[in-house]
């Protein structure tokens, strides 16, 4: 990889780091695991002339429970996503989700605070982080704040970030008894990505109601988001194939799906129907003690 | 050869693999010289343009630059990249290593840059500036055909590179007794072959010697040393081409690019070492593409299924400009039309374009593979027009084994076959009545299984010299060193094939000896005597010949010195354990050793024996080889996406006689899996402007190991009586006969969608709209 040069910088602290980010602005680009922006700096694609290496920082890499919720560092890989016990058994979805991205090169670089700050719109995590309602922790020098995964995205490779402002922090509510997740996706031949990934959150009652149910979807449109249309047409109601069935057909309601070498915006239409059918099925036999 | 062996037919793990595996082999870029400076090259970004100018100023004084050349710089100092293809009234479109006056695809050289490291190079690149005045891009070969299209060539009239027919038999009689005509459109789409390894090449002059040294990931060291003194104007002994490991070749490096003549020449101007690696970016854009023709295919049958006759018409996409063998590939594709079948009269038409894209030429197959889906598909066609088994309909038209040697209407004379047997036990080993079974009760749930088969049979071992452009011969040169120590010395420069193993167990076969007692020596042409190189499966039968001619040279000359020394008969000699002894009495032997020691202390040779241990042999075939196979597979369709699930697959393959099954395996399986790549995913695909939209890996798809079942692989052994190995060769089989049965078994898990035919690569998202349409399943 030759890319254009550039001036790296490779900061110790938090601090340090939001004190380049202030002083180069668009000029510089944060480099986690790199497994966006060097592909684009491969092919001069993204000429920046300043990289900012955050993977020195100390402390950003963890996953760990506080106050009923997990948090999870920016800096963490999807590897160690996958792997970790708590995750798997507090929050599945996101090994889950994390198991499907790439390859394991991939997955023993990239990180969830890279991945959800570049907002490919074909990226994975999107989908799980709309459907587990979480809250992204953003900090720069004066101070930080934290933003819902629903205003998060705002348009390909675009999120509330502001200029300054670095990931630091996903935080995962917990889940509710009762509940499923389920992440399901057709994946991009060549690249693995998502021509659509559907990520269900769903919790019923004893009896098969629906009492609360999240969907994400990513690879459909220009941004991942959340399938409201979906999410309406359940809550509330008794679970049966037919409603899933019918409910799902609405995933890419006021969605204008985006169109490619690899799917066509119709065939992402019906797929991001398909997909959400079979998620929300296995996110909810699991709320109900079935095996999926 | 003998019948009992200790070493050939033997499952012998590679030689090769150790030092591969722990990444201990040297490939081109492993070179490091002291001074070495790097190129960079300007390619262009229009897919046809004219060249108003090139400003190299700016780029010349760039810190670490060396020299910046363009195409004026050069012009007549380097010839033209060679093609070696000669074809009745074939258009000549020479193209300079460097782009002058116009540029014909997107990625063709247009200017050099050498510096000092690769850095400074590659920035080098980006301060080229170049006028370019965009012309109207030929994309699609048939507008190309097309009248008032725009020309690649103004002094061609028209986008026509060749015409070229092939017929036998009489066609207007076969269509006349036809019961039925059954057509069909084919595509058979262009390829990116995607070694593993790109090119690379490192240039080293030596004035004072006037030596050139070049190393370059080739497949075909000694043509490229002779094309490369012909581009550059010296004479060939002073150029040396070492062809270290290569990782991967396909036919890709079956070719003399512009790259190579570049970096020698520079190497020689600026007194330097030069490195040029290529790019994936690069490799994709001018590399050597595969396949691309469009096929039109009518055959005529009697109602009982018998072949009558065969139409073809291909119009073949030759790209820009040729490389070696552009030209010739498509003709490939009509001597093997009628592929294992008895059909009294074919022909084949072929149109040669030339399109705005990177030149295509031999991939895996090399236009057999587009011959073998043509028939292969064409079988299916009838079979389901007649509403018979596909393999019924096969073996209604196969050649009986007494009929071989079979000569094809075509010309050819098929060597060996056994055709009947090798589709029995395909058919045995997938179970295949069962599988039909689990078809329909699946069909009754709504879930769509596959079934595809195919027979295949290909064209090998290629020589006779009558039949090739530069030489159907091999040579190989054994050496018996004085500790006994053993170096075959190959023309056939694997890159992959582990002819180092092979040629090991012929050795150790032949003379006695152990595998580790012999080292094979291959792809340098300061060490190596003239050799063809390896491609169409021509490496063991050819070159293996060689060796093994010589290395029986070397058996008789050291019977001769042990029947000297030991007062016993040579003809009586047997090799075995590192002895030579008598075959009445074991005892009375000479160790190989002593033996060898004789030949080179040259104190107690038979009178009037040269001393010295060391035979060449250049072998030439009387005739191709014709290996053959039947693979079954089956794929699984999901009805809500169209994904395609490959299931199973059975391939049962007759390369003649085998001299290592895991070598055979290893070639078979990577065979099917590239052939997976051509039917399930990969496609080169150029957008009206001529830009390649799949020039990543991120957009072009290749397959991965979790797309690929377990395969199953079984042989019938028919050999070949045009060597006395009796081998065929084994390296294309795979990629020939996959394509088809992988594509049969996605059309016949459609059929209950009134399905046909499916061009490739089936993506998933066109199955998904076969199977959508308002036409219920049945």
């Amino acid at each position: 990889m030759i890319p254009t040069p550039f001036e790296y910088h490779a900061p110790r602290t938090l601090e340090e780091a939001l004190r380049l980010v202030e002083r180069h602005g668009d000029e510089a680009k944060l480099l986690a695991g790199g497994h966006s922006l060097l592909p684009l700096m491969k092919l001069r694609l993204a000429a920046p002339r300043f990289v900012i290496d955050l993977g020195r920082l100390r402390g950003m890499s963890y996953i760990r429970e506080e106050g009923g919720r997990i948090v999870i560092g920016a800096l963490t890989t999807h590897a160690e996503v996958e792997a970790s016990a708590l995750l798997r058994s507090k929050c599945p979805l996101l090994p889950e989700t994390a198991a499907e991205i790439g390859d394991i090169q991939v997955r023993n670089r990239g990180t969830l605070g890279g991945s959800l700050a570049h907002a490919d719109p074909a990226a994975d995590y999107p989908a799980a982080i709309l459907a587990l309602e979480a809250e992204m922790v953003a900090a720069s020098t004066s101070g930080t704040r934290t933003i819902a995964a629903r205003d998060f995205f705002v348009d390909m490779l675009t999120t509330q970030l502001r200029p300054g402002e670095i990931l630091t922090q996903v935080r995962i509510p917990p889940l509710a008894l009762r509940t499923g997740t389920a992440y399901c996706k057709l994946h991009q031949p060549a690249s693995g990505f998502a021509i659509v990934g559907v990520a269900a959150h769903v919790t019923a009652d004893r009896s098969g109601k629906i009492e609360a149910v999240a969907v994400g979807v990513t690879g459909v449109g220009p941004k991942a988001y959340r399938a409201e249309a979906v999410e309406k047409a359940l809550h509330g109601k008794k679970a049966t194939p037919k409603l899933l069935a019918d409910a799902a057909r609405q995933a890419a309601q006021g969605v204008d799906p985006l169109s490619d070498l690899h799917a066509s915006a119709e065939y992402r239409r019906e797929m991001a129907a398909v997909f959400t059918r079979r998620a929300l099925e296995r996110a909810l036999a699991w709320a109900q003690g079935k095996k999926a | 050869m003998a019948t009992a062996t200790r070493y050939i037919g033997k499952p012998m793990k590679r030689k090769e693999d150790p030092r591969l595996i722990q990444g201990l082999g040297h490939y081109v870029d492993d070179f490091q010289l002291a001074g070495m400076h790097y190129v960079g090259i300007v390619r262009s970004p229009h897919a046809h343009a004219r060249i108003r100018s090139v400003d190299t100023s700016k780029a010349r004084t760039a810190p670490g630059v060396a020299t910046v050349l363009s195409g004026e710089d050069l012009r007549g100092a380097i010839g033209p990249i060679p093609c070696a293809a000669q074809l009745p009234d074939m258009k000549m479109a020479l193209r300079p290593v460097l782009a002058l006056d116009k540029v014909r695809f997107v990625g063709e050289p247009v200017a050099v840059v050498v510096a000092a490291d690769r850095y400074a190079a590659r920035d080098a690149v980006d301060l080229v500036e170049v006028d370019y005045e965009p012309l109207t891009p030929v994309v699609n070969p048939e507008k190309a055909l097309a009248k008032g299209a725009a020309l690649l060539y103004e002094q061609f009239k028209d986008n026509v590179a060749y015409r070229w027919e092939l017929e036998g038999g009489d066609l207007k009689k076969a269509f006349k007794q036809a019961d039925k005509v059954i057509r069909q459109r084919m595509l058979n789409q262009r390829l990116i072959p995607m070694a593993m390894e790109p090119r690379g090449v490192v240039a080293d002059y030596k004035p004072g010697e006037k030596q050139l040294t070049v190393w370059s990931s080739t497949q075909i060291p000694h043509l490229l040393r002779t094309q490369l003194a012909a581009m550059l104007g010296v004479p060939e002994h002073s150029v040396r081409v070492i062809t270290p490991e290569v990782g991967g070749g396909f036919g890709s490096k079956l070719n003399v690019y512009a790259e190579e003549a570049l970096v020698g020449y520079l190497a020689m101007k600026l007194g330097k070492p030069i490195k040029w690696i290529e790019s994936r970016r690069e490799n994709f854009l001018a590399t050597i593409h595969g396949r691309d023709q469009i096929d039109d295919v009518e055959v005529a049958v009697k109602r009982d299924g018998t072949l009558l006759g065969l139409r073809c018409k291909v119009i073949a996409d030759l790209g820009a400009y040729y490389q070696l063998l552009t030209p010739l590939i498509p003709t490939l594709t009509a001597l093997m039309i009628s592929g294992c079948y008895k059909i009294p009269a074919v022909r084949v038409e072929i149109t040669g374009v030339f399109t705005n894209k990177m030149a295509t030429d031999a991939y895996r197959g090399a236009g057999r593979p587009e011959a073998t889906y043509i028939i292969e598909r064409v079988m299916d066609l009838v079979a389901a027009e007649l509403k018979k088994d596909p393999a019924g309909v096969r073996r209604k038209n196969f050649p009986q084994a007494k009929e071989f040697p079979f000569t094809t209407p075509t010309g050819l004379a098929y060597d060996s076959g056994g055709y009947d047997k090798c589709l029995d036990l395909v058919l045995k080993k997938a179970n295949y009545k069962k599988l039909r079974q689990e078809q329909a009760k699946l069909r009754k749930q709504g879930r769509y299984l596959g079934i595809g088969l195919s027979t295949y049979v290909e064209i090998c071992g290629m020589g006779p010299s009558s039949a090739m452009p530069a030489g159907g011969w091999e040579s190989a040169t054994v050496r018996v060193e004085p500790t006994g120590k053993v170096n075959i010395l190959t023309g056939s420069s694997p890159h992959g094939q582990g002819q180092e193993t092979s040629f090991a167990q012929v050795g150790a076969e032949v003379l006695g000896l152990d595998p580790d007692d012999v080292q094979v020596t291959h792809g340098d042409t300061a060490i190596v005597p003239y050799g063809i190189g390896t491609f169409g499966s021509r490496a063991t039968a050819v070159g293996g010949t060689a060796v093994y001619k010589s290395l029986l040279k070397l058996r008789d000359k050291l019977a001769l010195i042990a029947g000297h020394i030991l007062g016993e008969d040579p003809q009586k000699l047997l090799f075995g354990e590192h002895k030579i002894f008598s075959k009445s009495a074991a005892k009375k032997s000479v160790s190989f050793a002593e033996a060898v020691g004789a030949a080179y202390v040259a104190k107690t040779l038979p009178p009037g024996m040269e001393p010295g241990l060391e035979a060449t042999t250049f072998f030439e075939p009387s005739n191709f080889t014709y290996p053959f196979g039947a693979h079954v597979c089956v794929v699984q369709v999901d009805a809500e996406t169209g994904d395609v699930k490959l299931q199973k697959y059975v391939a049962v393959d007759d390369c003649g006689n085998v001299l290592n099954p895991l070598l055979v395996d290893g070639q078979i399986h990577g065979g099917i899996v590239q052939a997976a790549g051509q039917a399930l995913l990969e496609e080169a695909v150029y957008d009206e402007q001529g830009q390649l939209i799949t020039g990543e890996l991120m957009d072009y798809a290749i397959p991965r190991a979790a797309d690929i079942p377990w395969i199953e692989t079984h042989r019938t052994v028919t050999p070949s009586p045009v060597n006395p190995l009796g081998v065929k060769g084994v390296g294309e089989a795979g990629t020939i006969g996959a394509t088809p049965a992988l594509i049969n078994a996605v059309v016949d898990a459609l059929a209950p969608f009134g399905v046909r035919h499916v061009d490739l690569p089936v993506k998933r998202e066109r199955v998904w709209q076969l199977m959508r349409k308002p036409r219920r399943a049945k």
